[in-house]
């Protein structure tokens, strides 16, 4: 099993230790920044350390995770609302499936993607999402001990 | 960015994606590999959900994680382990 992956199937070994590397990182730039912060501010600042660490240990061979970095660095301060991210649209195959709209919106970058292409991303962001929160639950568990 | 650009997307293709997606969901987990051919509606709509609960979950451990953080401006040595941990 290699660390990398091949063009054609980027990551295909998700790595729990680069997420967790990132969102420590992370949590220690929210821990330092303002300790006196509102709990409502370093919620949502933990939140986007969450997607942001996500993504950054995705790597950028994925649309979603090459999306939620670009929305997540240019604007730390305002994630409660997603960001729209205006791209050109290629031609693809139309669905008529309202299911399959709610997923572009689910997915980021998910809007400009052909239907198998979504698929393929949606598997992917579901597996990192699934590693983000069991991280996230086992923080939770060794901070409250 | 996929080098796979079929123009031609194969129905096999498609179940083959749909299957892989299935075996990531909680109750595809359950059931196994034994249902080859999930209906696509119904497994885009789980999807969907599953999708949404974890982005839930995330808002909601977010504010527990802050709860938690918040909690450790005291002098316990407990705090003072956390504290170092998120220092390195």
């Amino acid at each position: 099993m290699t660390a990398t992956g091949s063009p054609g199937n980027p990551n295909p070994n998700l790595s729990k230790p680069m997420l967790v590397h990132h969102f420590l990182r992370a949590l220690a730039r929210v821990n330092r920044a303002a300790p006196k912060q509102s709990h409502a501010r370093r919620s949502r600042r933990i939140r986007c350390a969450a997607y942001a660490s996500m993504a950054a240990a995705a790597g950028p061979g994925r649309r979603w995770s090459r999306v939620l970095l670009r929305r997540l660095r240019s604007s730390p301060s305002s994630h409660r609302r997603r960001i729209s991210v205006r791209v050109a649209r290629p031609p693809r195959i139309a669905t008529a499936s309202s299911r399959v709209e709610t997923l572009r919106r689910l997915v980021p970058g998910g809007r400009s993607l052909g239907y198998c292409s979504l698929l393929e991303e949606t598997a992917d962001y579901v597996r990192w999402l699934d590693a983000q929160v069991q991280l996230m639950q086992s923080l939770v568990d060794f901070f409250s001990s | 960015m996929s080098s796979r650009r079929s123009t031609r997307i194969t129905e096999e293709e498609i179940s083959e994606l749909i299957s892989k997606l299935q075996s990531l969901l909680p109750e595809g987990r359950r059931r196994g590999n034994s249902r080859m051919q999930a209906s696509a509606t119904k497994l885009l709509k789980e999807t969907c959900n599953y999708i949404k609960s974890l982005h839930r979950e995330v808002d909601d451990l977010s504010d527990r994680l802050s709860d938690l953080m918040a909690g450790m401006d005291n002098d316990s040595a407990q705090a003072e382990i956390i504290r170092s941990l998120l220092r390195s």
